[in-house]
């Protein structure tokens, strides 16, 4: 039933994308004077409301980023909180321009939903989190077996954890909660030995417990959860651009260039530098783009460059502080590798 | 007759004596309401165990163990979990909610903004207050100007676009704001509205009887979850591309039309109560149809069924929250999103501060409104009782 409804919406969506196609969003969007952009309603770390009430997060720097390279001006967008459900419909119905809520990228929503996936702004995966003084030497989720786990009802989540432990042959006992208040609830209460959900979820959890420093999150990641900006099929330069911000983010970090240092990184005598900057009098860079050639200066102004973007909503500038694990630079060890800008 | 020399009966009345110890004072009372039988004697003291093991611990956390102020989270946290407080603390984290009263109240309205808001709440307090007060006099213009007018006001104040105010979307709207407006449109538009279609459905008239009956039992047969869910994700996908509709236009109206399905079965509740020498009384005198509504049946019908329309409009305020499942944050909505987005605010303690804000301020209006209607029925009461 639930894959007729998808296919329903899936197709009515694909009919409306060619349609909606046909208009170039760059056009659009250059006449509103915004970017409007879907978040998450609330995703510590990635999308939520601040002190004032202002929107920050990883998921909304990217929206901030593409603005500024659009406009020149990060504050140029607005920002649509969507649930889960009704995130896709927003995008195929162009009530927003852009998708970046979290969402995973898999070859369903690139096909049969009409998406087209810019990029990976955070490679996520399921993991666990055990409390190490109720459980202590457990430094693999191998170790797990016989463990009751607490997981959220109706979720992706639940089947991975099924996949898992009969995949490695271990037993498990399944705690199952509605609503992720009474999960984090149950868990600290140490109604269950482990707690499952994507890894960065887990850093947020781990904050409510009444001794964080007693919890850790297991290396092991049971699925694969890349999440990234989307856009609706059919318009090629519209995905250029955005592919392409993300790609100067991490190309900016690559080069050291960073919200403090981009002025005077203009004059760089690195020619590499010099052409991301657009500092070179005949480069086309970003006119070919259909934006001004010192874009990559504006996105940098406006959010810094991937690593800033990342320290400052979950890394160590944030309460959540998620190490950069696979989303360090290709460089450094990770998975994040900028496409050459020239 | 005959003259005795001794009288047997007194000629001055026996002087009134206090009534008997066991009878009367705060022993006779005790004696009576809480220790009557045995098994009472064993509730009393059963209901005085619980509360006095829940009330200090109640009163403890919510006040005397409880943070007021700080800048962050670090401020609610015990030594173990990275704070200051003492191992084993436990209590409510007042500073999130007082760092995001603006939000809990207005949601993102922006701040320099936010006066709109109040000079409307203002209005509306201005103009609730004096119509639900009896002795205060010009109720016609009064009731005029609240129905009427305030609605205009409140959305040019609120929305703007003209006179020189900066037009805010409704998507920035949220907090106490959102709860508030919705109830306020579908109480203003419910009551009329459910007042004509409980009409409608003891019409003669096949065709309005019809309609009527086809209305209510549709709305009241759908959950106003499904409605707004269709309004929300089906919606969009029909009409073209670019083309849409405020989010909270949808919930308004769907709110709306569910209360007023409601309200319709309520009154026609009181309609039936009233005895059908009502209506020939009223046809003998020759008053036409809307005559003999206005002045001899609904005035005892909506009487008779006070407590039915304000139940009607608390469960109403409360269906507001569902409004948070199409994106638009409520009070609660706000309170919720808060709470699990924000690491700067996560801190075991701040769902229950969070939670226990939203629930006093949801008690407040409903008991407000409880209590009013109470009042307003015994004032209108004349007699009717069985």
């Amino acid at each position: 039933m639930k894959k007729f409804v998808t296919g329903i919406l899936g197709s009515a969506a694909l009919a409306l994308s060619a349609s909606a196609a046909s208009a170039a969003t760059l056009d659009d969007v250059k006449a509103k004077g915004f970017l409007q952009c879907g978040v998450n309603t609330s995703l510590a770390g990635f999308s939520a409301p601040n002190d004032k009430g202002e929107w920050t997060g990883l998921d909304v720097d990217f929206c901030r980023a593409v603005a500024a390279a659009i406009f020149g001006d990060g504050e140029k967008v607005k920002f649509t909180a969507l649930s889960a459900k009704d995130r896709f419909t927003a995008l195929q119905s162009g009530e927003i321009d852009i998708l970046s809520r979290n969402t995973t990228w898999t070859i369903n929503r690139d096909t049969a939903l009409g998406l087209n996936f810019a990029g990976v702004t955070y490679y996520d995966g399921q993991g666990f989190m055990i409390n190490a003084k109720k459980l202590p030497g457990v430094n693999s989720a191998l170790q797990l077996s016989g463990a009751s786990v607490c997981v959220q009802a109706g979720t992706t989540t639940e089947l991975n954890l099924a996949d898992y432990f009969s995949a490695n042959n271990m037993e498990y006992n399944p705690v199952v909660f509605e609503k992720f208040e009474e999960t984090n609830a149950a868990y600290d209460a140490g109604r269950c030995d482990a707690y499952t959900t994507d890894q960065s979820g887990l850093y947020a959890v781990r904050l409510q417990m009444s001794s964080p420093d007693d919890h850790v999150v297991l290396p092991e990641i049971i699925s694969k959860e890349p999440l990234g900006p989307s856009v609706r099929q059919g318009d090629d330069q519209w995905f250029d651009i955005v592919k392409w911000t993300y790609f100067a983010l991490l190309n900016a970090e690559e080069a050291g260039i960073t919200q403090a240092n981009v002025d005077e990184m203009k004059n760089s005598t690195s020619p590499d530098i010099r052409r991301l900057l657009g500092s070179e009098s005949e480069t086309k860079i970003g006119t070919d783009l259909g934006l001004s050639n010192d874009w990559v200066v504006n996105i940098i102004k406006a959010t810094g460059n991937y690593g800033e973007i990342f320290e400052r909503n979950v890394g160590t500038g944030s309460p959540l502080k998620i190490a950069r694990g696979v989303n360090a630079l290709w460089t450094k060890g990770g998975l994040q590798y900028g496409m050459p800008i020239r | 007759m005959q003259e005795h020399s001794m009288s047997f009966v007194r000629t001055e009345m026996t002087p009134a004596t206090a009534a008997p110890r066991s009878q009367a004072g705060i022993g006779a009372w005790l004696r009576k309401n809480l220790f009557s039988t045995p098994l009472n004697s064993a509730l009393t003291l059963v209901a005085l165990l619980i509360l006095a093991w829940a009330v200090p611990r109640m009163l403890n956390w919510l006040f005397f163990d409880a943070i007021w102020v700080g800048a962050d989270r670090t401020a609610c946290l015990t030594t173990e979990q990275g704070g200051e407080l003492p191992a084993g603390w436990s209590g409510a984290c007042w500073p999130f909610v007082t760092s995001r009263f603006g939000q809990f109240m207005f949601g993102r309205y922006p701040l320099d903004e936010r006066w709109r808001v109040m000079l409307t709440g203002a209005i509306f307090v201005a103009l609730l207050v004096p119509l639900m007060i009896p002795r205060i006099p010009w109720k016609r213009l009064n009731a005029a100007l609240f129905f009427g007018a305030f609605p205009f006001i409140a959305y040019f104040l609120l929305v703007g676009g003209v006179f020189g105010l900066r037009y805010v979307e409704t998507s920035l709207w949220g907090g106490l704001l959102v709860t508030l407006v919705i109830s306020y449109v579908g109480i203003v538009v419910s009551l009329p509205l459910g007042i004509l279609l409980a009409l409608g459905r003891r019409s003669h008239m096949p065709i309005v009887k019809l309609l009527s009956v086809v209305f209510i039992e549709t709305v009241r047969g759908v959950p106003l979850v499904t409605v707004l869910f269709m309004a929300s994700f089906m919606l969009p996908l029909f009409v073209p591309p670019g083309m849409t509709f405020d989010k909270l236009l949808r919930a308004l109206i769907g709110v709306a039309l569910f209360a007023s399905a409601y309200m319709a079965e309520v009154v026609r509740g009181g309609l039936q109560a009233i005895p059908r020498g009502q209506y020939e009384g009223a046809d003998s005198l020759g008053l036409g149809y809307w005559q003999k509504m206005g002045l001899i049946i609904m005035p005892q019908a909506l009487k008779l069924v006070i407590p039915g329309i304000v139940n009607t409009f608390i469960g109403m305020f409360k269906d507001t929250t569902l409004v948070l499942i199409i994106s638009m944050f409520d009070l609660l909505g706000v309170v919720k999103q808060n709470i699990s987005g924000d690491p700067t605010w996560a801190t075991p303690q701040t769902a229950k501060t969070g939670y226990i804000f939203a629930a006093a301020i949801f008690w407040i209006f409903c008991f407000g409104m409880s209590r009013y209607s109470i009042w307003m029925e015994r004032r209108l009461d004349t007699g009717h009782r069985r």
